[in-house]
């Protein structure tokens, strides 16, 4: 693997395996009464956060911690957008304070990039989502959960990706970090891909993403294994991308009529936070198909697998020599 | 006042020639001439001889922010790359929209004396899109404002454009216009296209430039006046000006150096050197506006100089500022895209860069021949070495050169400002 992790992209699909397979040896940590593996013990994991993301912050500051590592959580709330310290800045004295790795959430897409090539710090930089760019680690941990329910086999005893899984991914695209890394690790595991959205909230461009789109959700259903729902933000209607909030939902949420249309197997899945009654209803996100919780605590794995992958070598980890309890 | 002879120069880059400059004009031109008693020899070798080079559109950032850049050193940079007029952008602080900050900018590129410096004069009240600026006082001021421009703005309401067409058919003016479609560009940041929507970067689409220089040149049309289009960027305009020209109607255009060369696959980077206004666009786009250039479409070459401070640049791509150096590159770069490819003759490049520039902001003294009599504003140009750009060696302020590490074609060897050195041995004097 690369020294950092910037876009789904960098991932080749024996990279995209590794951090699966690790991600599965790593969750059954969350079994076992202590939590805890020596792998990162020493190494310093900083959690930058110039926006506000609770859940990501604190799913890599568990992740961290399962592996022993030292974390710092700086919310720089102040970018140099806003006339606060600038991100060169505050790079140097994160840089300075010896951090291995820098986990940054930035709202411009590419601040993950410049902190990686301007050499400003040494530290591996993992982007923790940037802009309406790309949220990596989102995308590994969606695809872990659509793994452990649908690879060939079941719960990854084969290994192996996705080859042939037909995964939907709806609504607000344009926008979606969380689109974009998936578009592009859903193909490398080999799932063939669709984007359902309005027009309006399909990037230009995106013919050239070598997946499907489709602006019918009720004809992409019935053939899906999996359907991610993409969070749409409410303001998104003044600026005209469509006409109601009731509109869009009509066309585009998924509510229980549609839940309907999908095979028995199929998932449904959100990468939170959800806005109930807009693009999902709540009996949907409760029902038994979804696997909007399961996410949750694949994301802390996947997180580990990916800190560990970057930090400690790129071979699979031993669970059998820790002694957890003994590294704090 | 010492004279010159330029032994070996080819005029247009033709035959060579001795050239010999007194008293401010080409006193004799022609093979082997003798230096007098106190004139100074300047050996061309072989070089391409220019009349010096006229910028339409030049950002100097005095007054406001001397800390990217000077009419001292944004004119040394101008010399050093061959030209010796340039016309100063409004968006200054305060903005040149009155008599007094073009007669300041003015009298500042006077003092300076590397080139001349023409002001332009802001079409409306700080810049704002509101009220017109009084464009008759600068016409009138010592200044002699012939062009308006809200550049780095568009004039986007179409009433205060019609006005100010008409407006400045008084005095021979001329609105240069920056076409960019404002709701269309909300926050825009590159080109939209195929990339934009990978990068995640919003995009600033073709059609909202085209749009506007579309209206503009119907209105243009309409009350029968002059409009000049700005760093036009997309193959679209280069139609819509094609056209406009084709009705017979008084439009020009320019294109920025970085628009014939750069593509926006350097967004990828999202190093914020590239980041420019108009963005970098496709390579389709590039070979469009190099077409353009090349049949006379677009009429000119201008730098849309930018400096900008090193943190302006040295941060994340939404938070960095828009433009790039372009001064001391541009002949280079016009040489690379349209001399070496076969696109423009150098007496081309001379009517690009020099003669239709003078023409358009009815600049008297420049972009006139090579001839005796006419005024020694030259330029030497050795087309025949290369260089690898380097950032740090310019006489600018500010160190945001898109082209560091380029090979780039050609050196200007020495610069003549009314028969006054004002480079030589590629050095500013």
């Amino acid at each position: 693997m690369n020294r950092h992790l910037l876009s789904a992209g960098d991932l080749t699909r024996d990279d995209a395996e590794l951090v699966l397979r690790t991600a599965e040896e790593l969750r059954s940590l969350a079994d076992r009464p202590i939590k805890k593996l020596p792998a990162l013990r020493g190494r310093t994991v900083v959690n930058l956060f110039f926006e506000d993301s609770t859940r990501t912050r604190i799913s890599f500051e568990a992740a961290a911690k399962r592996l022993s590592a030292d974390v710092i959580n700086f919310a720089a709330k102040g970018s140099s957008l806003s006339k606060g310290e600038s991100l060169k800045d505050t790079a140097l004295t994160l840089e300075a304070m010896g951090a291995d790795a820098i986990v940054v959430r930035h709202s411009a897409s590419g601040a993950p990039h410049r902190l990686a090539h301007t050499g400003w710090t040494r530290s591996s930089v993992i982007n923790a989502g940037d802009g309406t760019h790309e949220h990596p680690t989102q995308a590994l941990l969606d695809a872990f959960t659509m793994w452990r329910h649908l690879a060939p086999g079941g719960a990854g005893k084969s290994g192996g990706g996705l080859d042939g899984r037909r995964i939907a991914v709806v609504g607000d695209v344009l926008h979606s970090r969380v689109a974009r890394s998936n578009a592009l690790l859903l193909r490398t595991l080999g799932a063939e891909v669709t984007l359902v959205a309005p027009p309006t909230l399909l990037p230009v461009g995106v013919e050239g993403w070598d997946v499907e789109t489709s602006y019918d959700l009720d004809s992409v259903l019935p053939k899906a294994d999996a359907v991610m729902m993409l969070r749409v933000q409410r303001e998104r209607m003044s600026d005209a991308y469509f006409p109601t909030v009731r509109e869009y939902s009509r066309r585009y949420g998924l509510d229980s009529r549609r839940m309907g249309l999908l095979q028995e197997h199929a998932l449904v899945m959100h990468p939170g936070p959800m806005v109930r009654g807009m693009e999902i209803t709540a009996d949907v996100a409760d029902s038994s198909r979804s696997v909007i919780v399961e996410q949750v605590t694949n994301g802390v794995a996947v997180r580990m697998a990916v800190l560990y992958l970057l930090l400690a070598g790129s071979s699979e980890p031993t669970l059998t020599t820790s002694d957890p309890g003994a590294s704090e | 006042m010492t004279s010159y002879l330029i032994k070996n120069a080819r005029p247009y880059g033709g035959e060579p020639t001795d050239v010999l400059v007194r008293d401010g004009v080409v006193a004799e031109l022609g093979a082997s001439l003798t230096p007098e008693e106190g004139t100074e020899v300047v050996d061309a070798g072989g070089a391409v001889l220019l009349p010096g080079l006229v910028d339409l559109h030049t950002h100097l950032r005095e007054p406001g922010r001397e800390d990217a850049e000077t009419v001292d050193t944004g004119t040394r940079a101008a010399a050093q790359g061959g030209f010796t007029a340039v016309h100063a952008m409004a968006n200054t602080d305060p903005v040149a929209d009155t008599a007094g900050v073009v007669e300041q900018v003015w009298r500042l590129g006077r003092e300076a004396g590397h080139c001349d410096v023409y002001p332009v004069g802001a079409v409306t009240v700080g810049l704002a899109g509101e009220q017109l600026a009084e464009l008759g006082a600068m016409a009138d001021s010592a200044a002699r404002v012939r062009v308006f421009s809200d550049d780095g703005k568009c004039v986007s309401d179409a009433v205060l454009m019609r006005r100010a067409l008409e407006y400045v058919k008084a005095f021979d003016g001329v609105i240069a216009q920056h076409a960019q479609e404002p709701r269309l560009t909300e926050g825009a940041q590159m080109n939209e296209g195929d990339l934009s929507g990978r990068l995640g970067l919003r995009g600033w689409p073709a059609v909202a430039e085209e749009a506007i220089i579309a209206r503009d040149c119907l209105l243009t049309a309409h009350v029968g006046s002059r409009l000049h289009v700005c760093h036009l960027s997309t193959a679209g305009s280069v139609d819509l000006v094609r056209w406009a020209k084709s009705n017979g109607w008084n439009v020009t255009a320019e294109v920025t150096p970085h628009h014939l060369l750069l593509t926006d696959d350097l967004a990828a980077t999202y190093d914020p050197i590239f980041k420019v206004n108009p963005p970098l666009r496709t390579a389709a786009d590039v070979e469009a506006v190099r077409a353009g250039l090349a049949d006379g479409t677009i009429d000119v070459v201008a730098t849309d100089h930018a400096p900008h401070p090193h943190e302006d640049k040295d941060c994340e791509w939404s938070a960095a500022a828009f433009g790039m150096l372009g001064l001391e590159t541009a002949l280079s770069v016009v040489q690379h895209t349209m001399v070496d490819t076969g696109l423009l003759t150098w007496e081309q490049v001379a009517d690009r860069m020099s003669v239709r520039p003078a023409e358009i902001g009815r600049v008297a003294d420049h972009g006139r021949p090579i001839a005796v009599g006419e005024p020694a504003n030259l330029v030497v140009f050795d087309a025949s070495v290369t260089r690898v750009v380097d950032p740090t060696e310019t006489a600018s302020l500010s160190r945001n050169n898109p082209y560091a590490g380029r090979e780039l074609p050609g050196r200007v060897v020495a610069t003549f400002l009314r028969g006054r050195p004002t480079v030589l041995d590629g050095k500013v004097l």
